[in-house]
């Protein structure tokens, strides 16, 4: 764990950039620094390799002060990576991600072999191993700098805004390889960013700093938005917090119909059976969802299938949060959301009431969670 | 006669081939002072630029230094040091140093200055120590100007090389000022144009040493 202790950082032109901030920072987890401009992310962040030192208070790594070892001992066993990559650019890229091994002393040999297979790791293709970095996309240096940061296979990986300079497909491809990556090699990763759904995204917890280096709030993304500290937090969370806070909800619990589904080729008398549904969802004869008809316009064998309602966006029940579902159900115009399987095969159909519904019982549960927690607080407190 | 003409005459004369005051002779003497004050002033400006560069310090006094170096007068410092020192390659080599410490100094220091602060930022932050990142981060980047400030160094000793004829040693120079004090012109354009092929040499020279030491990745495919 990496403790941050009662740490205050002023600069010598009087600049307070961090105010007696404490944060315990858990291991295998990522833990996201998020603040306005200015508000001193990248200076807490650098006081942990110590690129900075602190004024006062110090830091802890596993409870030891992290002044006990020579700065670059400490350096080469925390990964970094910043914001514009910062590649070497007379070096090829294998090299590039070679560096810190190279550095550790291993032979050129094996830390090349090792740069090769962090390059699949970060989703790299291996072909551009002997290009230099201006041949690469912006995207493609991140992932290099990523690679780069793993080479030595620290247990801390150091991370300043590294996705801030690419566009927003490419940046939420990175988030989805960090969090895949972070998933096989469990990492003690502190991630700083400008960038409230990013932290929200990516957080296991989340630390929202404000102007002036001192601590608004430190939790996991789904309280930050069910119980933001103060107005300040609420504010940098944005308006559609309660909708934003929907993608922590599961869909495993709601409750599918499957009488609104019929195939394409149904017959006449299985479409009388479901006359009594407003709307029908058409699959295909895989299963595939085609689109929504009311009952009266479709005839038996024969679906013309050019004329039916679109379907939004399906969810895939299980996987997907309420959001999704909420998300598909409103894009929906009969206001139905589908359901399907991982093949995409249509499984059932919700309305935005049952939604609605499962809304309302998620809420509550949490709400029982946070006061059975209050009081356990107060028994171990009493006893 | 026209200076190509001049100059026709001076290299078919088979006896400017030869001898002390033969072509070779007086080329290798030349190449050997250029070389020789190349080196010297490389060895102050270099590691003074890379230092001064790599902990952006001192660079007001740099430029100082630089602009009083560039405003001395090569010949007038020689006259000063032949009066000084006397006879020998002393008083000649102290005015090409001077000259060419200045462009070595203040281009390295620039070249250094210039590099983008984020790998360098991103090396130190992965543990490199401070020699390797100037040596491994910096320099490789900033190699195309470092050596763009040797070259011109180079090239002002060359041309200016000529002086060392002035306190009675050799070089290309002594068909300069030898030709002038006889008035044999053949002689005179036959040393300028030496002179010329010799900063040609070196330009190519170093055009070559940039292709062989600078990275495709810094070159960028130009
Ligand atoms: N070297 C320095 N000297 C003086 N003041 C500094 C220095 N570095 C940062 N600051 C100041 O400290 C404060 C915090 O800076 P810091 O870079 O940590 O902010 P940040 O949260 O990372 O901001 P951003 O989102 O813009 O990157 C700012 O007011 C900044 O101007
Ligand atoms: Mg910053």
């Amino acid at each position: 764990m990496i403790r941050i202790d009662s740490v205050t950082k002023r600069y010598p032109d009087g600049t307070v950039a961090v105010d007696r901030l404490s944060l315990d920072i858990p291991d295998r987890a990522i833990t996201v620094l998020v603040g306005p401009s200015g508000c001193g992310k990248t200076t807490t962040l650098r006081m942990i390799n110590r690129m900075v030192e602190p004024s006062e208070g110090g830091i802890l790594l596993d409870g030891k002060d992290i002044r006990q070892q020579p700065v670059n001992t400490l350096r080469r066993s925390m990964g970094y990576v910043i914001q514009n990559a910062g590649l070497f650019q007379h070096r090829t890229i294998l090299d590039n991600i070679a560096t810190v091994p190279r550095l550790l002393g291993r032979p050129k040999q094996q830390a090349r072999a090792r740069a090769a297979e962090l390059m699949e790791r970060v989703g790299l293709d291996t072909a551009l191993a002997k290009r230099y970095p201006y041949q690469l996309s912006g995207g493609q240096q991140q992932r290099v700098g990523v690679a780069r940061a793993l080479a030595a296979d620290p247990p801390v990986l150091l991370m300043d805004e590294p996705f801030s300079a690419v566009d927003p497909v490419v940046r939420k491809g990175l988030q989805d390889e960090l969090l895949r990556i972070q998933s096989e090699l469990g990492k003690t990763i502190v991630f700083v960013t400008h960038d409230i759904d990013e932290a929200i995204k990516l957080g296991t917890m989340v630390a929202v700093l404000r102007t002036g280096g001192r601590l608004a709030q430190f939790a996991p993304p789904a309280e930050l938005l069910s119980a933001p500290a103060d107005p300040f937090v609420e504010d940098f969370l944005g308006a559609d917090r309660g909708i934003r806070r929907l993608s922590f909800f599961p869909t495993t619990e709601l409750e599918l119909q499957t009488a609104p589904v019929v195939a394409v080729d149904a017959g006449a008398e299985q479409l009388a059976s479901r006359a009594g549904a407003p709307y029908l969802l058409v699959t295909d004869l895989d299963g595939r969802p085609l689109g929504w008809s009311e009952p009266d316009r479709l005839t038996a064998g024969a679906v013309d299938t050019d004329r039916l309602l679109p379907y939004g966006r399906p969810f895939v029940p299980g996987t997907d949060s309420l959001r999704t579902a909420l998300d598909g159900a409103v894009l929906s115009p009969t206001g139905w959301a589908v359901a399907v399987d991982g093949e995409g095969r249509a499984v059932g159909v919700v309305s935005q009431q049952v939604i609605g519904e499962a809304i309302r019982t998620a809420h509550s549960r949490v709400a029982e969670q946070a006061a059975e927690h209050a009081a356990g607080q107060a028994e171990v407190k009493a006893g | 006669m026209n200076v190509l003409d001049f100059a026709h005459a001076f290299f078919s004369d088979t006896a400017h081939w030869h001898g002390y005051d033969g072509i070779p002779t007086r080329f290798a003497e030349h190449v050997r002072y250029s070389l020789e004050a190349l080196l010297i002033a490389a060895a102050i400006g270099l590691p003074v630029g890379l230092l001064t560069g790599h902990y952006g310090r001192g660079g007001n006094t740099l430029a100082l230094l630089a602009t009083a170096g560039r405003a001395l007068p090569s010949f007038g410092l020689l006259v000063l040091m032949f009066i000084w020192i006397g006879f020998g390659l002393l008083p000649v080599m102290i005015p090409l140093v001077v000259l060419a410490v200045p462009p070595i100094l203040v281009t390295t220091y620039e070249a250094i200055r210039s590099v983008d602060p984020s790998p360098v930022d991103a090396a130190r932050g992965m543990g490199m120590p401070e020699t390797r990142v100037l040596l491994q981060v910096e320099v490789p980047v900033a190699l195309p100007l470092i050596l763009s400030g040797l070259r011109t160094a180079a090239i002002q000793i060359v041309s200016t090389a000529t002086i060392a004829a002035y306190v009675s040693l050799g070089g290309l120079g002594r068909y300069i000022i030898d030709g002038l004090y006889q008035k044999d012109y053949e002689k005179v354009v036959g040393g300028a144009t030496l002179v010329a092929g010799l900063a040609l040499v070196t330009l190519a020279i170093f055009w070559a040493a940039a292709r062989l030491t600078v990275s495709p990745g810094v070159r960028r495919g130009t």
